[in-house]
């Protein structure tokens, strides 16, 4: 049963970044624009939530509080350099996988460049502690209070409580029915009065707004509230196109998709910790591996039937209607 | 575009359309460059002018390790942008260049062969585990409709780990103490070229020979047009009796054969240390050639003539920066940060020149229509150029 808690409170502060992103994606593409550089987005984010950690750090703040701030700062930095996609995208009708590409390489180079002039390293370290040991409370619930309220992350909660958000903005509310419309027929859009520029720029903001964040809890779940411009996000952007895709660009599948994946990689960094998997004596690289094999053939399997929205990727042309 | 496709003046039309894909990529260029020149006035202004001329001409200096360097990402650059000819995104051009030198490090140390035929076996050797880290994501995209943009960075990731984790298990190849390979045996390194203080060797000749090649068949076997028909509009080239799911693994198999090719180029060359070669460390790490290709492929417009020239351009600045990085008190990522908007302006560089072009002929046009010595050939042609435009 410990291995059972374990594993769930190390892989829910994984896949909330995985989550967030992924559903970011989903805004993106959903509203005609492939965001493949997501994976930008999330370092950039990262890296500005980092250092409004690093600045605050000395303040005598609640390390939950500076978690909040270090968000804000994540998910502003994420909308401004989103705008660089939507702007070559949208507006200059670029190539939405070269611009991608683009603001991916770009990144890295940015925070090592900045790094190295400011502190002399290759990142951003911070002496934060946002591990929450138990929730008051909440912590006494028999089997759910091990699993979900111990040795957690404030992130997981914001995580979950954006994904619900997310799904209703996307379901529930004009504006998603608008921007999922424009993924799949923007002159149809168009022709009802519906304008498919501004609804390409806000899913493209949603999607640097999620990235921004995700990248964020990437730091604090994951690399400890530190940042660093070699490792970056060890290709979690990408995962999350991965995740987006399993998924289906549905808010929910997105959720188990990311869950799965996740729990796939908490499994390989933590063989030596159970005993059964211990015991097998399987190199651990293997393991490793077991996420990426694991959504590959899960891919093989769910992408016959996948239908990405049918717009995306193609800039849209009022002259062209 | 495509309506030119059927025009008497093909060969007009294509003639233009390289040189402004050219222009376009001497717009980036110099965006990108003015934008380097920017960050190393804020970083450090004093040094700002002697550090930009030698970002732009320092490479010139140290010509053969440009060519030493260009080989790989060449080798990559002409995988990516095979793939994208055919409208596939092959991102896990990392993954085939490291699978290309595993193969090739494992012929080298493993297989004992008489100088010559060794060498040819190692180049074989990686050309293969290339193609079969481009075979897989090609069939998958042909029979499952996966996606390959994912399967190929899936690639990537279990590429990195596998060759990292055979590579510590074998003892022959491996070298604990130092953390990386040991040297390869001198009948499986590539000839060097004999330039002072470079391991630049002949694989430039071969890469540059295998661009031509590439260039042929692209422009002149069918095989090439069918790839570029299915890259304009798939379900048309399906229509014509195109076999699109043949296409597509062929594609990718030949795209991984580059990008090994790449990595064996990389891993065979010779060092400046007579005797010994190139070694690999297993870090875990993504193989960053496999991602400069792509900006090698983007900057070169998918063409293997201009991949030949961008890749050597990359690698140039990039030497200039580790001239300007050693001498003038700059960071390397400067060149990074270079490259990376160069490639990002040249997303819709294509577009600017197109409007300017435009705006050109516009005027052109109007003096033509001016003049009324004008002949019937000049009216031939306006139409045509607008439909480019």
């Amino acid at each position: 049963m410990n291995t059972i808690y374990y594993l769930v409170q190390n892989m829910l502060p994984v896949a909330v970044p995985l989550l967030l992103v992924a559903l970011g994606g989903m805004f993106s593409e959903r509203s005609g624009v492939i965001n493949i550089a997501l994976e930008g987005i999330m370092l950039f984010g990262a890296f500005f939530g980092c250092l409004t950690v690093y600045f605050t750090q000395n303040s005598g703040m609640n390390a939950q509080v500076i978690l909040l701030f270090g968000m804000i700062a994540a998910a502003v930095a994420g909308i401004i350099f989103s705008l660089l996609l939507s702007l070559a995208a949208v507006n200059l009708k670029a190539d939405q996988t070269i611009t991608g590409t683009a603001l991916n390489m770009l990144v890295p180079a940015v925070i090592l460049l900045f790094s190295k002039m400011k502190y002399n390293s290759d990142g951003i370290t911070t002496d934060v502690n946002f591990y929450i040991q138990s929730i008051p409370g909440l912590s006494k619930i028999p089997v759910l209070g091990d699993m979900f309220f111990k040795k957690t992350y404030l992130t997981v909660y914001i995580g979950f409580l954006l994904l619900i958000i997310a799904t209703i903005i996307f379901y529930k509310t004009k504006f998603g029915l608008r921007l999922r419309a424009c993924g799949e027929h923007p002159q149809a859009a168009d022709s009802v009065g519906i304008n498919v520029y501004v609804m390409r720029h806000a899913g493209v903001g949603i999607s640097g707004f999620l990235g921004g964040i995700g990248g964020f809890f990437y730091s604090v779940g994951v690399m400890d509230g530190n940042v660093n411009g070699h490792t970056g996000v060890a290709g979690f952007g990408f995962l999350a196109l991965a995740v987006m895709i399993f998924g289906q660009w549905k808010p929910i599948k997105i959720m188990f998709a990311a869950l799965f994946f996740a729990f796939l990689r908490v499994l390989a960094y933590s063989v030596a910790l159970i005993p059964i998997l211990n015991q097998m004596d399987i190199n651990q690289t293997y393991f490793k591996m077991l996420p990426y094999v694991a959504t590959m053939i899960v891919l093989i399997f769910t992408s016959k039937k996948s239908r990405a929205p049918k717009a995306e990727g193609i800039p849209y042309d009022k002259g062209r209607r | 575009m495509q309506n030119n496709q059927f025009s008497p003046k093909l060969s007009k039309v294509l003639k233009s359309k390289g040189l402004s894909a050219f222009a376009a990529a001497l717009l980036s260029i110099a965006l990108g460059l003015i934008f380097g020149f920017i960050v190393m006035i804020i970083a450090k202004p004093e040094n700002s002018w002697y550090g930009f001329t030698n970002m732009l001409f320092g490479g010139f200096g140290r010509l053969g390790d440009v060519f030493y360097f260009a080989t790989p990402i060449l080798m990559t650059g002409l995988s990516v942008g095979f793939a994208f000819k055919m409208g596939l995104f092959n991102i896990g051009a990392s993954g085939q260049y490291t699978m290309g030198m595993f193969f090739a490090l494992y012929a080298g140390f493993m297989f004992d062969l008489p100088s010559g035929i060794h060498l040819i076996v190692c180049i074989l050797a990686g050309m293969i585990g290339g193609m079969l880290w481009g075979f897989i994501p090609g069939i998958l995209k042909a029979f499952a409709n996966v996606n390959e943009v994912i399967t190929s960075i899936m690639f990537n990731y279990i590429g990195m780990y596998l060759v990292d984790m055979l590579i510590q298990q074998n003892a022959t190849m491996y070298v604990s103490s130092k953390t990386r390979t040991a040297y390869l045996p001198a009948s499986a390194q590539l000839p060097s070229l004999g330039v002072p203080d470079s391991n630049v060797n002949i694989s430039i000749f071969i890469a540059i020979f295998i661009a031509i090649v590439l260039f042929i068949v692209l422009n002149k076997t069918t095989f090439g047009y069918e790839l570029k028909a299915t890259g304009f509009n798939k379900n048309a080239s399906k229509y014509a009796g195109m076999n699109d799911k043949r296409n597509t693994i062929l594609t990718m198999l030949i795209a991984g054969a580059l990008s090994g090719l790449g990595g064996a180029f990389a891993i065979l060359a010779p060092s400046t240390i007579p005797g010994s070669s190139m070694t690999y460390e297993p870090i875990n790490v993504i193989a960053a050639n496999g991602f400069n290709g792509i900006a090698v492929a983007l900057l070169g417009s998918s063409n293997p003539i201009g991949i030949i020239f961008s890749a050597i351009f990359i690698s140039h600045i990039q030497r200039g920066g580790t001239i300007v990085s050693s001498f003038f008190g700059y960071k390397p990522e400067i060149i990074d940060i270079v490259v990376a908007v160069i490639i990002y302006f040249s997303a819709f560089a294509m577009l600017m020149n197109a409007n300017v072009a435009k705006m050109i002929k516009k005027r052109r046009l109007a003096k033509a229509v001016q003049s009324i010595n004008s002949n019937q050939a000049a009216a031939d042609e306006t139409p045509q150029d607008k439909k480019e435009a």
